[in-house]
């Protein structure tokens, strides 16, 4: 817990001194983080700063060389193969590139992380209303028997983020959620994130190099270079700063 | 890359296949079980190559009896045309032939597909979702190959033995019951289980190899393309080492 003001936020992910090589490519050089309860929290850093490498290390995806990652008071390095399935029914991730089954509907795309976790659900017989209520929440109900290929980006990315919230998590990551996408369907997208949020009260992580993006959605930005925390900050302050390599972002 | 270093590769790779296939063991027998996916997956890995298979035999029996016909003639021994084509048929043209076909549309199939939800992170999706994409995508397609080449190989020899006879009953008029009650009199169980064996390893290598290099894809687009292409050289080559073996504990254990 911390204590902001008269607030007091529980701190639900902790990354600790998190260091990650490639060869002699030091990719993450320990790197800090904490998310707190219905935070957005916007990491932005320029190609290759080791932005996806961390949030993969987040989701269990790649295995870091030392540092600490503390998920909902878990130590996720330390979780066998089925605790961390349990405890990856609270974290949603949302791909840069939606990552959708092809061989799928949209249906069974929604119906997929289901299989596997009914009884978060009690039980679930039929999931068709909780599909239905899903697609509704991101306005895509119409394309529930459509497959991927049918999509444009921007539906691409909505039902990727149906996807991610059927299971109801508690955070949600989202790894470049804009782009790829025009001016506009990004708009739609970072409103759908803030609406999203509200709906289901999940704190979310979004890894972007999208400034309008970070500007609209951020309660706080960390600025990753060089594989550790730069700057840190609301927007506005590290808008305000005067060091160049902060002011790059914001050119 | 030096012999050295080529060698060592090798090596790797052929340690890293079989842990994998170490793994497929190991997801096999754990619950939970994905049944609806085997079915789907025996559909589409082996009731859509039925036409190839059918295709591949029926002119397998065409082209050996029309080789063979003359040489025969010669010494004028036609009438053994139904064993000698049967038995050679069963117990090594048919399983192997065949095989390599299965190879060439499966180990690619599964390799592209694989290949290309790895790098477009759908794997990556299914395992953050808790759901284990190994037993959903892996498992299913190694046990459909394995069940289902052996039936394949099954109708395909019956295909090429019945294009066999039509090269038989035009050239040397003989009877279609005929051609056939000497081909079960040339045939024993010794011929007909060793080569069915053997279909079980040969389906289960090459859906083991074209899932491998699909799992492990990289390198973007240009690696789903190397993953779809030596799944089917390597799998092929796999076929011919697992073939040898098959003739060889064969020999030892039937006489032949």
């Amino acid at each position: 817990m911390t204590n902001t003001g008269n607030i007091q936020k529980k701190s639900i992910l902790k990354i600790k001194d998190l260091r990650k090589s490639f060869g002699d490519n030091h990719v993450l050089n320990g790197f800090n983080l904490e998310l707190f309860e219905g935070e957005n929290l916007v990491i932005m850093g320029k190609s290759g700063s080791g932005k996806s490498v961390m949030i993969k290390c987040l989701v269990g995806l790649m295995e870091p060389d030392s540092g600490s990652i503390h998920v909902l008071g878990k130590n996720l390095l330390n979780l066998n193969q089925l605790e961390l399935d349990a405890l990856r029914i609270n974290i949603g991730f949302l791909f840069q590139g939606s990552a959708l089954y092809d061989s799928m509907t949209v249906r069974e795309n929604l119906e997929f992380p289901l299989r596997r976790h009914k009884n978060k659900f009690g039980n679930l017989k039929d999931t068709t209303p909780l599909v239905e209520e899903t697609l509704k929440s991101v306005g895509l109900l119409k394309a529930i028997d459509l497959m991927p290929s049918e999509l444009s980006g921007g539906m691409k990315r909505r039902i990727a983020l149906a996807r991610t919230l059927i299971l109801k998590p508690k955070i949600i990551l989202y790894d470049e959620p804009t782009s790829g996408l025009d001016p506009i369907t990004s708009k739609e997208i970072i409103e759908l994130m803030r609406r999203v949020q509200k709906q289901y009260n999940t704190s979310s992580l979004i890894i972007t190099h999208d400034v309008d993006c970070a500007r609209v959605i951020s309660e706080r930005m960390i600025l990753l270079v060089d594989g550790v925390n730069y700057a840190e900050g609301t927007f506005k302050e590290l808008e305000a700063y005067k060091d160049e390599k902060v002011r790059a972002f914001f050119k | 890359m030096s012999k050295s270093s080529l060698i060592k590769s090798f090596f790797i790779e052929i340690g890293e296949l079989t842990y994998f296939a170490l793994r497929f063991f190991r997801e096999l027998i754990s619950k939970p079980f994905e049944l609806k996916a085997l079915i789907k997956q025996c559909f589409a890995i082996g009731y859509k190559s039925l036409l190839l298979v059918s295709i591949t035999g029926f002119i397998i029996g065409l082209v050996i009896t029309l080789q063979t016909r003359p040489t025969l003639e010669e010494f004028g021994a036609e009438s053994w045309m139904p064993s000698m084509v049967s038995i050679s048929i069963i117990r090594e043209i048919g399983p192997v032939i065949i095989a390599l076909t299965f190879a060439g549309r499966i180990a690619s199939g599964i390799g592209a597909e694989l290949g290309s939800m790895r790098v477009t992170e759908q794997i990556d999706a299914m395992e953050v979702s808790g759901t284990n994409p190994f037993k959903f995508l892996v498992v299913t397609r190694v046990l459909a190959a394995t069940l289902t080449l052996p039936i394949l190989v099954i109708f395909g020899d019956a295909i090429a033995l019945y294009g066999s006879y039509l090269i038989e009953n035009i050239k040397g008029d003989v009877s279609f019951q005929l051609y056939f009650n000497k081909v079960f009199n040339s045939i024993a169980f010794g011929d007909i289980i060793p080569a069915t064996i053997k279909t079980f390893f040969f389906g289960f290598a090459i859906g083991l190899v074209g899932c491998y290099k699909g799992y492990y894809c990289d390198k973007g687009t240009v690696g789903v393309g190397d993953a779809a292409n030596s799944a089917v050289v390597f799998s092929s080559m796999l076929l011919f080492v697992l073939d040898f073996i098959a003739v060889f504990v064969t020999d030892l254990f039937f006489e032949t």
